[in-house]
């Protein structure tokens, strides 16, 4: 009813796996992606030593799993197809402070292995940790790494394996913009979204616009101009504000519904906010539906003048995506 | 407009406590919009550092953070000159507390920090009798929850007990930078700070009156702690009580978020409004006067919001008229 798709079996959910070697970081960046854990927090955390399955419930769901690293899933003896059968994508965790050499050859090992029996995995390698990597040489390890993988797969007789590379830190923005990405990798009206938002972009005097799903704050879709971690760092930031104060303000009040009309129209409002003169920019955020919403940065310091056209188009926009979701 | 005009009040603010204590990493987080993960690499203070620090127009704070390292402590204690020096003419004793120091043991009658502490309330006694004591037991995150309200409990009668002549008056609080306690605590400080309340509690009243509104806090503009608030009727009724230290947090942090963005490190990481509509409620934030922001809370619909809007230039203005409110001292910026 919300425009949000509903699977009818839940194993169909899009399967997310997280591996790596022990300690590499996996289970604190499911904690901070998935449960708001605080980065520092996570030195407390214990190797895990079983499958931890978490589920994101948005406008599609997802389950997320992480894998201890203690575990070998390339023994003949595992089940492999309890776990890998009907994964949409992996995620490779790579401590990039660690000597990352043992953990290339396991994950060349691990993909060439379930490249066979299922081929339509993706693959992402996570340089993790890349936070307390001397500024120096973040760069070198991060194109080390990246040509060491490539060209163990290729020796491996992988020429074009499915493997993207994101430098991650659970310390700054880098995380969810990976994560970001993967996700969006499942998603098949991906296409369908960037163009909308690159409409809008282009209408509204935006310098650059994001689909986000509100809970995670991971973004599901943004137009296709380039843009710094630090756009999408405020933006998300942006929702955390809108959010905190929705939830400080929400309460319910107990106000009658004297079912006038005034009172009907502000019950089909969606919630809406904007931030003006931030640094010459404003912030716009739209609610789309009860997980997804929508946060430009605009060009224009004072939004107020722009309002009424940009509310326009994303009137527009939220009918066009509220049909694309319900046909998924 | 001159008439008007206050003369500045300068309040001498002591920051003191063991070093290690957290003491400049809250007055940084505070005073310089720093964000908890920054601080860990902030140096050791050496003797004494002091900064002003304008709140609203004409209070003026004099922060002293005290490192904490014994040999200063000795210094401020023994040598007569010095003792003098800091303890003389304080408005404010900020003690802090470490609440995982060893030497912090409330069975223990000779703990150090405890007796270093004690030492300190009395010279203060003897130079600033007037002054306001609040004790910060700090670091209250690497408490676990569960244990939190009984330690502070534990913690709290012990430092008043050795509070000497302000063992009536002091006041205790549980913090960390990690969370909005921090916020709670200076927010309180400040507060008691403040001169002419009643005046700025008495517009933002007419202006709840005027406008419908549930609510409206008044924020200072550097450091988004709460100078007052003014609530109606429905706005009583709002179950968040620490939603002020919750504001603060909040919007601090976005601040240091903007910066980040702009790459700009100055302490001034200005937005223009902050409007919220949604079915339950409409919100605005909004510069009031050049050092203060206001937050006003509005039942949902349209009209509301633009009366609104209207009402709050013409407090602006009264709010000008305002001594200790007045633009003058900000015009440099
Ligand atoms: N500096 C830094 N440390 C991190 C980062 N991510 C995780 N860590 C630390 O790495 C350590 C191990 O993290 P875990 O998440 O428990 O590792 P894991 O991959 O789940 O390990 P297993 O459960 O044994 O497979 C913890 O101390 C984390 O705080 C990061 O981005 N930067
Ligand atoms: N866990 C925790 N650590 C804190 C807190 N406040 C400060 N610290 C840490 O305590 C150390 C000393 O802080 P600092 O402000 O330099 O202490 P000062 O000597 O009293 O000025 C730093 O490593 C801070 O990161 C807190 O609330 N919780
Ligand atoms: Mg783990």
């Amino acid at each position: 009813s919300n425009g949000i798709i509903h699977t009818e079996h839940s194993e169909h959910k899009p399967r997310l796996l997280l591996m790596g070697l022990k300690r590499s970081g996996k289970s604190s960046i499911s904690n901070v992606v998935f449960h708001k854990m605080a980065p520092h927090e996570t030195l407390f955390l214990e190797a895990t030593t079983q499958i931890k399955k978490d589920s994101m419930r948005s406008f599609m769901d997802f389950q997320v799993w992480d894998l201890p690293g203690q575990i070998d899933y390339l023994d003949q003896s595992f089940d492999a197809d309890s776990i890998f059968g009907g994964v949409g994508a992996m995620i490779w965790v790579l401590d990039a402070q660690d000597n990352y050499m043992e953990a290339i050859v396991r994950l060349t090992e691990t993909i060439v292995h379930l490249q066979q029996s299922f081929p339509e995995i993706k693959y992402s390698v996570f340089i993790h940790k890349t936070d307390s990597l001397a500024e120096d040489y973040r760069e070198d390890i991060i194109r080390d790494i990246t040509q060491r993988v490539s060209d163990d797969l290729f020796d491996a007789g992988l020429e074009n394996p499915p493997v993207s590379f994101y430098p991650t830190s659970i310390y700054d923005y880098g995380i969810f913009e990976a994560f970001s990405k993967v996700i969006q990798s499942l998603i098949p009206q991906l296409p369908v979204f960037e163009a909308l938002l690159n409409t809008i972009t282009a209408s509204c005097r935006f310098e650059k616009v994001y689909l986000f799903d509100v809970l995670s704050k991971i973004y599901i879709a943004s137009d296709t101009s380039a843009a710094e971690l630090a756009t999408y760092g405020l933006c998300s930031d942006y929702i955390d504000v809108i959010v905190d104060l929705s939830e400080v303000y929400g309460w319910e009040r107990g106000r009658k519904d004297d079912g006038s009309k005034r009172a009907k129209d502000i019950s089909k409002q969606s919630a809406e906010s904007f931030i003006s003169n931030v640094k010459g920019y404003s912030l716009y955020l739209r609610e789309i539906n009860t997980y997804l919403a929508l946060v430009g940065i605009s060009k224009e310091a004072r939004f107020e003048p722009e309002k009424a056209l940009v509310d326009y188009n994303v009137q527009a926009l939220q009918k066009t995506l509220k049909k694309v979701l319900r046909r998924g | 407009m001159d008439k008007f005009k206050q003369k500045t009040e300068k309040k001498k603010v002591l920051l003191m406590g063991r070093s290690g204590a957290g003491k400049s990493s809250m007055r940084s987080i505070i005073f310089s919009n720093y964000v908890a993960k920054d601080v860990r690499r902030l140096p050791t203070t050496i003797g004494v550092e002091s900064s002003t620090f304008k709140f609203l127009g004409n209070l003026m704070l004099n922060i002293w953070d005290c490192g904490g390292q014994g040999a200063y402590v000795e210094s401020y204690l023994h040598d007569s000159a010095e003792r003098t020096k800091v303890f003389s003419g304080v408005g404010v004793l900020i003690y802090v507390f470490d609440v995982e120091s060893r030497e912090f043991d409330t069975e223990d009658r000779n703990a150090r920090d405890l007796v270093t502490y004690s030492a300190i309330v009395k010279a203060l006694a003897e130079n600033s009798p007037q002054a306001r004591v609040f004790a910060l037991v700090h670091k209250m995150d690497l408490v676990q929850t569960d244990f939190r309200e009984q330690v502070l409990k534990d913690k709290s009668s012990a430092i008043r007990q050795r509070s000497g002549t302000f063992q009536r008056t002091i006041r205790t609080y549980g913090t960390s930078i990690w969370d909005q306690t921090l916020y709670k605590a200076w927010g309180m400080i400040v507060h008691s700070l403040i001169p002419n309340l009643d005046v700025i509690e008495g517009i933002l009243s007419d202006l709840v009156g005027i406008t419908e509104a549930e609510e409206i806090i008044l924020f200072e503009r550097t450091t988004f702690l709460t100078v007052t608030s003014v609530k109606s009727e429905i706005g009583e009724r709002n179950p968040y009580e620490d939603r002020f230290e919750r504001l603060s947090n909040i919007i601090k942090t976005f601040k240091s978020s903007i910066s980040t963005f702009t790459g700009s490190s100055t302490s001034s990481h200005q937005f223009g409004e902050l409007y919220i509509k949604t079915t339950r409620f409409n919100l605005i934030v909004a510069m009031l006067t050049t050092n203060t922001y206001a937050l006003i809370v509005l039942p949902p619909g349209e009209v509301e919001l633009q009366c609104t809007r209207l009402n709050l230039f013409i407090a602006r203005d009264q709010f000008v008229q305002l001594a200790g409110f007045s633009d003058e001292s900000r015009k440099s910026q």
